[in-house]
């Protein structure tokens, strides 16, 4: 019975990852542009719903993760040349040393006070990208040169490309993700969630378990945060801000915490949200509002949560 | 058979700010044995097994588990050396189901590699674990809607899974009806024959029938020690807990 569930979340994955391939060519400029963000920054939600979602951290200081990667890219494209192949290799780095060096301190403390350690550790980040403005041009940014956000000799500014680097992206660490929910390590995470002192007293080093967890979160957040830069060009102190440690937060818990897919189906819809209510209002964060208190009301475990627990007990 | 000590404290203190709960324990238990731990309410009971588990550390003395300090070991370092603890407030993972949770109980212990144990494995030493506490056909029901008894009998399983040298069960039949602490003493015999088992206990008739031999904690020192006829007749355990 588990292996025939297996093979059916297997298949359901897969299959999205079908129809955003098959989306490119049907897609118009516009959406065809949102649809690559989308999956990079649903790839940013899926790093920190690793955190989040399956061990139950709830950081408050995932923007720095993401510029850590984004700087790292950005500053050494910038002054040392480095294209996109190496600026992802060192936005991966970059995410997880400073996972790493936070989680090491931050981990000391649970519930509120790890909300609050990372939220402080977050604000110094976002302090230091203005503290050394020189380089980093604070809040107005920089833009990445446009001939060093290439890939294997594919140009990133190139439409189609920028889809598929952000699907192949997306891809991983929607495959990262199914791994750690389908592993014996996805047990114990979900074991330390419920009930840490219990795990604790079954044998596992719990600090390490949400260390290692931390650390992959902060990594892909880094890895995203690289790619985002490269893709899009811009790099920025605003991607340091707290509201990009407040958006996972939100996509992950509006799709469902805890599911691989959630991450994704969170971030699409608050995306177009946005998006449309923008469109015909300018109080369209009244209307996000309201959709949010409305799932809250309706699907209080997010919407991939819900449907799990009401219909489809297989959803990894 | 020669008695080999499996675990020893030496002196072992443990105070919360002004209250000593734990005074200066010294205290051998032979590998084993079925020890009952006594003693009227806030005697320190669960201090001191919290102690030998790590769950606290000591405010002084030496704990020593299989020829080993392991004072300053960490809880869960403890747990994998073979020291298991059951909690006298019922913890289990109640949003999982009660395979789940004796799968994660047994799992750290048969990995091999990086990868996990074998699942087919896990899932038949997990099964069989539910089985000796009779939960065998109640593997799929969710840990949190299971009764009360089941619930106590699930942390036993989880005790199992663990394959511990010694079992620390505190108060396990609290709560539970006598049909339910007829099973669990049986249940308890048959763990003894693998594990030796440090049981507190408040139903006297459960450790008379139960414990080879039975330690009285009075106000964190130890009043009295001895087999239970001997405990029984003492006068001093008498004044102080078996009430007259
Ligand atoms: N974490 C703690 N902080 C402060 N005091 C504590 C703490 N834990 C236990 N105590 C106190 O230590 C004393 C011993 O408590 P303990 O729980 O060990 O008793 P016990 O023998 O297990 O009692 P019971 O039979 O009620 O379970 C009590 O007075 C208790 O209030
Ligand atoms: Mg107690």
């Amino acid at each position: 019975m588990r292996s025939r569930w297996v093979n059916k979340a297997t298949a359901l994955h897969l299959g999205v990852i079908a129809v955003l391939f098959a989306l490119q060519f049907v897609l118009p400029d516009y959406h065809h542009v949102n649809l690559a963000r989308v999956m990079v920054l649903a790839s940013f939600a899926m790093g920190y719903n690793i955190a989040f979602g399956y061990t139950g951290l709830l950081s408050l200081g995932h923007a720095m993760f993401f510029a850590a990667g984004l700087y790292a890219a950005g500053l050494m494209a910038l002054f040392a040349g480095v294209g996109a192949g190496g600026g992802l290799l060192l936005g991966v780095i970059a995410g997880l040393v400073v996972a790493a060096a936070v989680g090491c301190l931050a981990l000391r403390t649970t519930g509120v006070s790890f909300m609050i350690v990372t939220l402080m550790f977050a604000q110094a980040a976002f302090l230091a990208t203005f503290y050394f403005g020189e380089y980093t041009r604070g809040d107005e940014g920089f833009v990445i040169p446009s001939n060093l956000r290439s890939l294997f000799g594919l140009s990133l500014v190139e439409p189609t490309t920028r889809y598929f680097v952000a699907l192949t992206l997306f891809s991983l660490c929607m495959a990262v993700s199914f791994a750690i929910a389908r592993s014996s390590m996805g047990r114990v995470l979900a074991a330390i969630r419920e009930n840490e002192e219990r795990t604790r007293m079954l044998g596992y080093n719990v600090f390490l378990y949400k260390l290692v967890a931390l650390v992959i979160s902060g990594a892909i957040s880094g890895a995203v945060g690289a790619a985002y830069g490269m893709l899009f060009g811009y790099v920025g102190a605003t991607f340091a801000s707290i509201q990009y440690s407040i958006l996972p937060l939100l996509w992950v818990l509006m799709g469902g915490a805890a599911t691989v897919l959630g991450p994704f189906v969170g971030t699409l819809l608050m995306f177009y949200l946005v998006d449309i209510s923008s469109g015909f209002t300018s109080a369209n964060m009244l209307i996000v509002g309201l959709a949010l208190i409305g799932l809250i009301l309706f699907f209080p475990k997010g919407i991939l949560g819900t449907l799990r627990e009401r219909a489809a007990p297989w959803l990894p | 058979m020669a008695a080999v000590t499996l675990l020893s404290t030496e002196n072992l203190s443990k105070q919360f700010g002004g209250l000593t709960a734990v005074d200066g324990v010294s205290f051998t238990f032979l590998e084993g044995e079925i020890r009952a731990l006594i003693g009227p309410n806030g005697a320190g009971k669960t201090t001191f097994v919290n102690l030998l588990s790590g769950r606290i550390p000591p405010t002084t003395g030496r704990v020593v588990f299989a020829g080993e300090d392991v004072t300053r070991l960490p809880a869960h370092t403890r747990v994998n050396r073979g020291i298991a603890y059951t909690f006298q407030i019922t913890s289990t993972f109640a949003g999982m189901s009660a395979l789940e949770n004796v799968k994660l109980s047994a799992q750290r212990r048969l990995s091999t590699g990086f990868f996990g144990p074998n699942p087919d494995l896990l899932e038949r030493v997990a099964l069989s674990a539910l089985d000796r506490v009779g939960l065998a056909d109640r593997q799929d029901e969710i840990a949190g809607n299971l009764s009360y008894g089941h619930q106590r009998l699930l942390e036993v399983a989880m005790g199992l899974g663990l394959d511990p040298k010694l079992l620390i069960l505190d108060e396990p039949t609290q709560g539970l009806s006598d049909e339910e602490i007829a099973v669990f003493v049986k249940l308890v015999r048959e763990i003894a024959r693998n594990a030796s088992v440090l049981l507190i206990e408040h139903n006297m008739d459960v450790v008379m029938g139960l414990a080879d031999t039975i330690t009285v904690l009075d106000r964190g020192r130890i009043l009295a020690e001895g087999t239970p006829e001997e405990i029984r007749r003492n006068d001093a355990v008498r004044r102080a807990y078996l009430g007259n």
